[in-house]
């Protein structure tokens, strides 16, 4: 079997497309938005009374534990098709795949960040909280000014790591049939049978995004050292 | 402090503790490690939870107040209030590493006493020139020796405007070249001011230089009190002189 170097090159452009459309989308909506519910899952498991804590911690557990495509089929049981009729006729499908994509990506990924901030929030030593209570700080104050600035320095690159493991997660989307590039690579190659060459150029893409997002968030992490 | 007890667990460190500190007075106290003066600093200033007795400040309650025969819990609100009038310097700086020194100054001013920053960036600039660091204003407390990080320190606290100062062996952890400076600073603080201080030190002649009373603590309790002049040369407790000889 051959590689077929002409068709490989006509798959890039309608790949990119694919990319630049869902697969980055995903990644960086997801990731921002993660990041924020991960925070406020961490300074919650701090600061709220402790039954609702326990609950919060058991629900971030069961997400944790539960695989990324099975919760992907799930919110589109319960959200699109619960009974074989579609919920929302008026939306087209793939806006609504998309929508429940970053939905589900974000609160995902989160339970992962809130697990990382955690720790960047126990690496704080004690002397941080006193000296603001000997200051008479307030509590919301203690976290924004001191606390989470803190915090964030320890936990960034751990953060750039999960959104890297979000990014090569996005071809699970297929399974909910939102195009993202994965899925349109297997389209492009199945009218020809040329596989190959196609996930050879899906992979490819995939490579070119995140090696340098790492190399990148490895410099951060030195750089973030006091 | 009336009757007042800290346990951590099952080690009592302080048992039936009564002592009064008058406004304006400058106490030291003194003590083998583990007698419980650390404690009685970290009490007052909320850092640890009070398991007995009371704590008075200018008369007010300050965790916990007597109702009729119960001890009740105040509520934070009322603490803080309360609170705000105590400042206290660690032994390890506790400066935030985020903020630059001046940010380290204003953040309570600003936040907690509604100061706007300008005028509380004012009052900033007169503190550092009391502890002859002007010039670091903009400085992050990464960039500063220990001895510098602790005159910020100082400087933070008494932005607050504080009538009780506690510090926690604030030369404990520097470099012996750098405890002068230090000194200095407290010295002329408590030269020109008329703040209540409370002091755990091992620095004597510090001590004897600008405290009107020391008590010595051993197992949690006062075991002799006196003027510094008295305290430090002619001891009258057994335990003391053993002490002072050991640390002199």
């Amino acid at each position: 079997m051959e590689f077929d170097l002409e068709f490989a090159l006509e798959a890039v452009g309608p790949l990119l497309m694919a990319f630049l459309q869902v697969t980055l989308v995903v990644t960086v909506a997801g990731s921002v938005i993660a990041a924020l519910l991960g925070l406020i899952w961490a300074v919650g498991q701090r600061e709220l009374p402790t039954p609702i804590r326990m609950v919060l911690t058991w629900v971030l557990d069961v997400i944790r534990m539960t695989p990324l495509p099975l919760q992907l089929l799930f919110a589109v049981a319960i959200f699109i098709s619960f009974d074989g009729y579609r919920r929302f006729p008026e939306t087209d499908v793939e806006t609504i795949g998309m929508i429940l994509g970053v939905a589900v990506f974000s609160v995902h990924y989160s339970t992962y960040m809130a697990e990382s901030y955690r720790a960047g929030i126990e690496s704080i030593g004690r002397g941080q909280w006193e000296a603001a209570t000997a200051l008479s700080l307030p509590r919301i104050r203690v976290w924004r000014a001191v606390i989470i600035p803190q915090a964030l320095r320890a936990t960034l690159p751990s953060l750039g790591n999960w959104a890297i493991a979000m990014f090569k997660d996005t071809p699970f989307l297929l399974v909910i049939l939102v195009p993202e590039m994965v899925a349109k690579a297997k389209q492009l190659g199945g009218a020809s049978y040329q596989y190959t060459e196609v996930f050879t150029v899906a992979g490819l893409i995939f490579l070119a995004a995140s090696y340098p997002t790492a190399v990148l968030m490895r410099k951060l992490e030195k750089k973030l050292v006091y | 402090m009336e009757d007042v007890a800290k346990r951590f667990g099952k080690n009592t460190v302080l048992d039936g503790l009564n002592f009064t500190v008058e406004r304006g007075e400058r106490v030291t106290l003194i003590g083998p490690s583990g007698s419980g003066k650390t404690t009685i600093l970290r009490l007052l200033m909320t850092l640890e939870e009070l398991s007995g007795g009371y704590i008075y400040v200018d008369g007010d309650p300050l965790t916990y107040a007597k109702r009729g025969n119960r001890r009740v819990k105040l509520p934070n609100k009322e603490v803080t209030r309360i609170r705000k009038r105590i400042g206290m310097v660690f032994q390890q700086f506790n400066l935030f590493p985020n903020m630059t020194v001046c940010e380290n100054i204003i953040e309570a001013p600003v936040h907690v006493l509604g100061q706007s920053k300008e005028e509380a960036r004012a009052k900033a600039v007169d503190l550092l020139d009391q502890v002859g660091l002007r010039d670091k204003i903009d400085a992050h407390p990464s960039s500063l020796s220990g001895g510098q990080q602790q005159r910020v320190a100082i400087a933070r606290a008494l932005a607050m405007e504080p009538e009780i100062l506690l510090l926690d062996e604030v030369t404990s952890a520097l470099d012996p070249e750098l405890v002068g400076d230090v000194l200095e600073v407290l010295r002329e603080v408590a030269r020109e001011t008329d703040i209540t201080m409370l002091l755990v030190t091992h620095e004597m002649q510090f001590a004897q230089d600008v405290s009107h009373r020391v008590l010595m603590f051993d197992e949690g309790r006062v075991i002799e009190e006196a003027k510094p002049e008295v305290m430090f040369n002619n001891p009258e407790h057994e335990r003391t002189k053993q002490f002072l000889q050991a640390i002199l």
